[in-house]
C-alpha cells in the first residue's frame, strides 16, 4: 500500500508531467485562459490518459515485448492510442450522452496530446507492473489536471495586474509557468 | 523485420476493424452537412470562433446557432462555401455585422487616472472601468486586437470604429468587449432591437415612441449621407415622408440643447432627408431577410399595420394587408388633409412598402367579408388588428342631429374621398358661418378644411383653453394666421334648428378653471346663468374618437376577445398579444386616438412579438425594457459649453396663398438650412455630447 502511496505523490507532485516533465505544454497554455475551459480539459484528460495508460501496457507487455519489437514502440503507441480516443469517442457519444457533452469536444484535442504519448511511455520505462501502470495513470493525470487548474487561476488573475507592454499575454504566462514550476521543484526532496 | 511487419498490419487491421464495427454499433444520426461544413472550415482547431474546435464549430453552423462565416481562419472563402452548403445565398443570407454603440471617446470624461495594463478587460475589473459612464467605451482596443480582420481601427475621438466592409460578423471583438458596447447583430436582430435601460441612449431617441437612432440619423445629415440618415430612420419608421410632416415630434421636448436654447428641429431634419430620396426618383434598397414561409393577416392598413407588415416582411414572413377602405394609409389618408400629407406623397411611401413583397386586399371589411375562421383557412398563423379610432364620441346634448350637422372623422373622410375620386355622394354643403367643437388635431384639420373650401367664417369653440388643446402646437397657430376664431371656455349645451331641421345656432355655456383633476390638468366648471347664443348654418362635432370594435360582435370565434371600456383591445404594453394568442394589436384600436409615430412604434413591438410567437412560441419581454421612461442619469438641469442659436424656420407658404388651395403649406428646408440645423446638434449619448466648438 505505502509503495502505491509514493507512487501518487510522485507522480502528481514531483514528476509533475507539466511543470517538471514539460510535456503537454500546448494545452497548458492553450486552455488555461478561462477556468471553465482548464476544468473540462483536466477531466478529459484523466478519462483518457487512464485509458490509453492500460491498453498500451497492455500492447506492450503482450505484444511488444514477446516478439523483442520493442523498437516500434512509439509508432505503434500513436496509433493504439489515436485508434482508442476515437473508439471512445464514439462510444460515449452513443451510450452516454451526457459525459460526452461535458468532455466529447475536448477528445479530438487529447489524440495529439504529448503528455498522453509521453505518460505511456514513462508506463513502460519504469517498468511498472499493471496495478502501478494504472495507479501512475490516473495520478499523472491527476497531477495534469491540478497543474492546469492552477494555473487557469493564476492566468485569470494576472489579467488584473500591471504587466509590462513587453511581457503581456502569452510571455507572462510562459514567466508565470515557470515560477509555477520552480515551486513545485519543492517536492523533489519529499520522497 | 517479417514479425514487425506482421505485426504493424495485424494491429493497423484490427484497430481499423474495430473502428469500423464501432462506427456501425455506436452510429448515431448526424446531419450529413455537419461534416460537409466541417470540410470547409480551415481545420485548425483554433478556436478563435468561440467553439472548442472546428467540429464543434460546424455543428452549431448546422443548428443555425453560428452563421456561415463563423470560421475565422477560413475567411470570406469558407464562408461562401458554408453558406452554399447550408442552402443559403451568402448574399442574401442574412450576414452578421459588428457595430460600436458608444461615441464616447476623449469627449468621455474620466473617473480617475489608470496605470493598469492597458486592456480594457483588466480596466472593467476595476469598478466597472475609468469612465464616469457606466456603460460607455473605455478605449483601450481590446476590440481592436481581438479582431484577426483588422476591421476595427481606432477612430480619431478614441474610440474604436468598425469598417464595415470588412466585418465578417465574426464575433471576436464582441466577446472581447467587457462593456458590451460592440454588438455583432444580424439586420433582422437589429430591427427586433427596443430601448433598454443600460443602453447608450440620447433623450430625444428615448422619447421617440419608435425609438429612431435620432443622433445617428443627424449625425449622417451633417456628414452629408442622406441615404444612410435614410436607412436609419427606415431600421425603426418605414413612414418618413409621413412623419416628417405631420409628428408633432415628442422628442424635440426632451432635446438636451433644448434645456438652454431652442430644441433641434429634429422632424425637419426627417423630412429634409426623406424628401431627398423622394424627389431624387429612385428608391434607396431596403434589405429583407430570406423568406420564411409563415403567412401574418394584418387587418387595417393605417400607419401601425404598415408598420407592423413593413418589419415582418423584412424579418423574411408574408404579409398581406386586409383594408376596407378603397386605398391603404388609414387616418392619414382619410383623415389628414392634403395641404399638410399631400396624396402624391403617401402613395409613393406606401408604394415602397408595398414592394418590399407585401400583398394587399383594399375594400374588405373585417366581420363582414372575412373572418377569423376564413383566415385561418387560409393558413394565416398570427393576425394583426389595427383598426384604428374611426368612430366619433358624440355630443349626446339635444339637436346634434340636425341638418348641417356632422362629425369630424365623418366629415374629413367624406370630404377626402370626394376629393380622391370626385364621387358626388360624398360631396358636403358648406355653410358660411362653421363652428368646430373640440381641441384635437381632427377639430383643427376640420376648420382649416373648412377655410380653404371658402366658408366665410370658421370657429373652434373649446371647452377649455388654449394651453390644454391635445392638437399639434404649429397647427393651432397656422389656424390662427389662416383666420380661425377661438372660443375658449366654452361649453356647448344645445343646438337649435328651424321648421325645415336647419341647424340654425348653437348654444353653449361660459366654463371657468377649477381644481385639477387626477390628470393635473385644471377641470372646467361651468358659470351659472352665462348662456349665450351663436349664429351659424354648419356644425361639425371633433371631440374625440375610439374604435369601432362592430366586428367582435359579427364574428363568434372573437367573442372571448377582451376589450377595455375604451373599446380598444386589451394587452401588454410590452407584447402587445391580446388575450386570444395569435392576435396582436398596436395602434388607434389599443392605445385609443393617439399619434401616427406612436402607431409604427407600437407596429414594430407588435411586430416582434408576432416573429417571436411564429418562431419560437414563447414571447418574452425585452429584458430591461424602457417602453418610453426616461433614464435619470441622462436627464440634464443645466448643459455646459452651449451657445444659443436660432432654430431653423420652417418654411410655409404664405397665408394668403395657401387658404385657397390644398396645397401643401409647410415646406421643405433648404440644403444649407437643414445642415446648419444639423450642427447644432449636440451628438448627445446618455450623459456625453459634444458642446458647440466656438464656445470660448
Ligand atoms: C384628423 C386627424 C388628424 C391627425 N393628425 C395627426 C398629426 O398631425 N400627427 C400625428 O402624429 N397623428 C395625427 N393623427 C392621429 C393618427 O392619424 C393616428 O394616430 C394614426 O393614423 C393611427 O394609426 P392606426 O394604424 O392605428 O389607425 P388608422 O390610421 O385609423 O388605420 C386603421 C385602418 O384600419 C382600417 N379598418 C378599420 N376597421 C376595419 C375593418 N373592420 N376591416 C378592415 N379594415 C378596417 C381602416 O380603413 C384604416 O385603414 C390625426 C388623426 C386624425 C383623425
Ligand atoms: S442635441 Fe441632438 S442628440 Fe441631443 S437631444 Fe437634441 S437632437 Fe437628440
Amino acid at each position: 500500500m505505502g509503495d502505491y502511496f509514493v507512487l501518487a505523490i510522485s507522480s502528481i507532485f514531483i514528476n509533475n508531467i507539466l511543470l517538471a516533465q514539460y510535456l503537454g505544454n500546448c494545452p497548458f497554455l492553450g486552455t488555461s485562459k478561462k477556468m471553465e475551459t482548464a476544468v473540462g480539459m483536466g477531466m478529459a484528460v484523466i478519462f483518457v490518459l487512464v485509458m490509453a495508460g492500460i491498453i498500451t501496457w497492455i500492447t506492450n507487455t503482450f505484444f511488444l515485448v514477446k516478439f523483442d519489437l520493442e523498437y516500434l514502440r512509439t509508432v505503434v503507441f500513436i496509433l493504439v492510442i489515436a485508434s482508442l480516443v476515437q473508439f471512445v469517442e464514439m462510444f460515449l457519444k452513443k451510450s452516454i450522452p451526457a459525459l460526452y457533452a461535458g468532455l466529447g469536444i475536448f477528445l479530438p484535442l487529447i489524440t495529439t496530446n504529448c503528455a498522453v504519448m509521453g505518460v505511456c511511455l514513462i508506463l513502460v520505462n519504469e517498468e511498472y507492473n499493471f496495478m502501478q501502470a494504472l495507479v501512475a495513470s490516473f495520478c499523472y493525470a491527476v497531477g495534469f489536471a491540478l497543474a492546469l487548474i492552477l494555473f487557469a487561476g493564476v492566468r485569470e488573475r494576472i489579467l488584473l495586474a500591471r504587466v509590462p507592454t513587453p511581457l503581456q499575454d502569452t510571455s507572462i504566462a510562459l514567466v508565470t509557468a515557470g515560477i509555477l514550476s520552480l515551486t513545485f521543484f519543492a517536492f523533489k526532496g519529499m520522497v | 523485420m517479417i514479425e514487425a511487419l506482421l505485426l504493424m498490419l495485424g494491429l493497423g487491421g484490427t484497430c481499423a476493424a474495430v473502428l469500423s464495427i464501432a462506427s456501425r454499433v455506436f452510429y448515431v444520426w448526424e446531419d450529413p452537412r455537419i461534416a460537409e461544413v466541417e470540410g470547409f472550415l480551415a481545420g485548425a482547431n483554433c478556436g478563435g470562433c468561440g467553439y472548442p474546435g472546428c467540429a464543434a464549430a460546424a455543428v452549431a453552423v448546422v443548428d443555425g446557432k453560428a452563421p456561415p462565416s463563423v470560421c475565422m481562419v477560413g475567411g470570406p472563402e469558407s464562408a461562401a462555401n458554408v453558406a452554399a452548403v447550408m442552402g443559403v445565398d451568402p448574399g442574401s443570407a442574412e450576414a452578421l455585422r459588428s457595430l460600436n454603440t458608444c461615441l464616447g471617446g476623449h469627449r468621455a470624461e474620466d473617473k480617475y487616472h489608470y496605470l493598469g495594463v492597458q486592456s480594457c478587460g483588466a480596466l472593467a475589473n476595476m469598478f466597472g472601468g475609468k469612465r464616469v459612464c457606466s456603460i460607455g467605451c473605455l478605449g483601450l482596443g481590446d476590440c481592436i486586437k481581438s479582431c484577426i480582420f483588422d476591421a476595427i481601427k481606432m477612430g480619431p475621438d478614441g474610440y474604436p470604429v468598425v469598417i464595415e466592409s470588412k466585418c465578417v460578423g465574426c464575433g471576436a471583438c464582441e466577446k472581447a468587449c467587457p462593456k458590451n458596447i460592440l454588438t455583432v447583430r444580424t439586420m433582422s436582430e437589429r430591427l427586433l432591437e427596443f430601448n433598454q435601460e443600460d443602453a447608450a441612449l440620447a433623450p430625444c431617441r428615448q422619447t421617440c415612441p419608435a425609438e429612431i437612432n435620432i443622433p445617428q440619423y443627424i449625425a449622417q445629415i451633417r456628414s452629408g449621407d442622406y441615404e444612410g440618415a435614410v436607412h436609419t430612420i427606415r431600421e425603426r419608421n418605414p413612414l418618413l415622408l409621413s412623419c416628417g410632416r405631420v409628428c408633432p415630434h415628442p422628442c424635440e421636448d426632451y432635446c438636451r440643447r433644448g434645456i438652454e436654447d431652442e430644441p433641434v428641429s429634429i422632424n425637419q431634419l426627417k423630412r429634409f432627408a426623406a424628401d431627398i430620396e423622394m424627389d431624387s426618383g429612385k428608391r434607396y434598397p431596403i434589405p429583407c431577410a430570406p423568406d420564411t414561409g409563415r403567412e401574418v393577416a394584418v387587418i387595417g392598413g393605417g400607419p401601425a399595420g404598415l408598420s407592423c407588415a413593413y418589419f415582418l416582411r423584412r424579418l423574411g414572413h408574408s404579409v398581406t394587408i386586409f383594408d376596407m377602405m378603397p386605398e391603404l394609409g388609414g387616418m392619414i389618408r382619410y383623415g389628414i388633409p392634403e395641404y399638410r400629407l399631400p396624396k402624391k406623397v403617401l402613395e409613393w411611401e406606401i408604394e415602397g412598402i408595398l414592394n418590399l413583397g407585401i400583398e394587399s386586399r383594399t375594400n374588405v371589411r373585417f366581420g363582414r367579408d372575412f373572418d377569423m375562421h376564413s383566415l385561418a383557412e387560409e393558413g394565416f398563423e398570427a393576425v394583426f388588428i389595427g383598426v384604428g379610432a374611426w368612430s366619433d364620441y358624440r355630443l349626446k346634448a339635444e339637436g346634434e342631429d340636425l341638418e348641417g350637422c356632422y362629425t369630424g372623422i365623418d366629415f374629413l373622410t367624406k370630404y377626402a374621398i370626394n376629393q380622391q375620386t370626385g364621387q358626388e355622394i360624398y360631396k358636403i354643403p358648406i355653410g358660411r358661418k362653421c363652428v368646430v367643437i373640440g381641441g384635437g388635431n381632427t377639430a383643427i384639420d376640420c376648420v382649416r378644411t373648412l377655410i380653404r373650401l371658402g366658408a366665410e367664417e370658421v370657429s373652434i369653440v373649446y371647452r377649455r383653453t388654449r394651453k390644454e388643446m391635445p392638437a399639434n402646437a404649429v397647427e393651432i397657430d397656422a389656424a390662427e394666421h389662416e383666420g380661425v376664431k377661438f372660443h375658449f371656455l366654452a361649453a356647448p349645451v344645445r343646438v337649435i334648428g328651424d321648421e325645415q331641421g336647419r341647424v340654425t345656432q348653437l348654444e353653449y355655456l361660459e366654463m371657468k378653471l377649477g381644481e385639477p383633476d387626477a390628470s393635473g390638468r385644471r377641470r372646467p366648471v361651468p358659470i351659472e346663468g352665462s348662456e349665450t347664443l351663436m349664429n351659424i348654418d354648419m356644425l361639425i362635432t371633433a371631440i374625440g374618437q375610439g374604435p369601432d370594435m362592430s366586428f367582435v360582435k359579427e364574428d363568434s370565434s372573437l367573442e372571448d376577445l377582451s376589450v377595455t371600456r375604451w373599446n380598444t383591445i386589451e394587452a401588454d404594453p410590452e407584447i402587445l398579444q391580446s388575450n386570444i394568442p395569435k392576435i396582436f394589436t398596436a395602434g388607434d384600436s389599443y392605445t385609443g386616438a393617439s399619434l401616427v409615430i406612436e402607431a409604427i412604434g407600437g407596429g414594430r413591438r407588435a411586430a416582434r412579438a408576432i416573429h417571436l410567437y411564429l418562431t419560437e412560441e414563447e414571447i418574452k419581454p425585452v429584458p430591461k425594457s424602457l417602453l418610453k421612461k426616461h433614464i435619470p442619469e441622462s436627464l440634464f438641469e443645466h448643459v455646459e459649453g452651449i451657445k444659443p442659436k436660432a432654430r431653423a424656420k420652417m418654411p410655409e407658404l404664405p397665408v394668403t396663398e395657401r387658404i385657397k388651395s390644398f396645397a401643401e403649406s409647410d415646406l421643405v428646408l433648404q440644403q444649407k438650412d437643414a445642415l446648419a440645423e444639423a450642427e447644432r446638434c449636440l451628438n448627445c449619448c446618455r450623459i456625453c455630447y459634444d458642446p458647440d466648438a466656438d464656445v470660448a
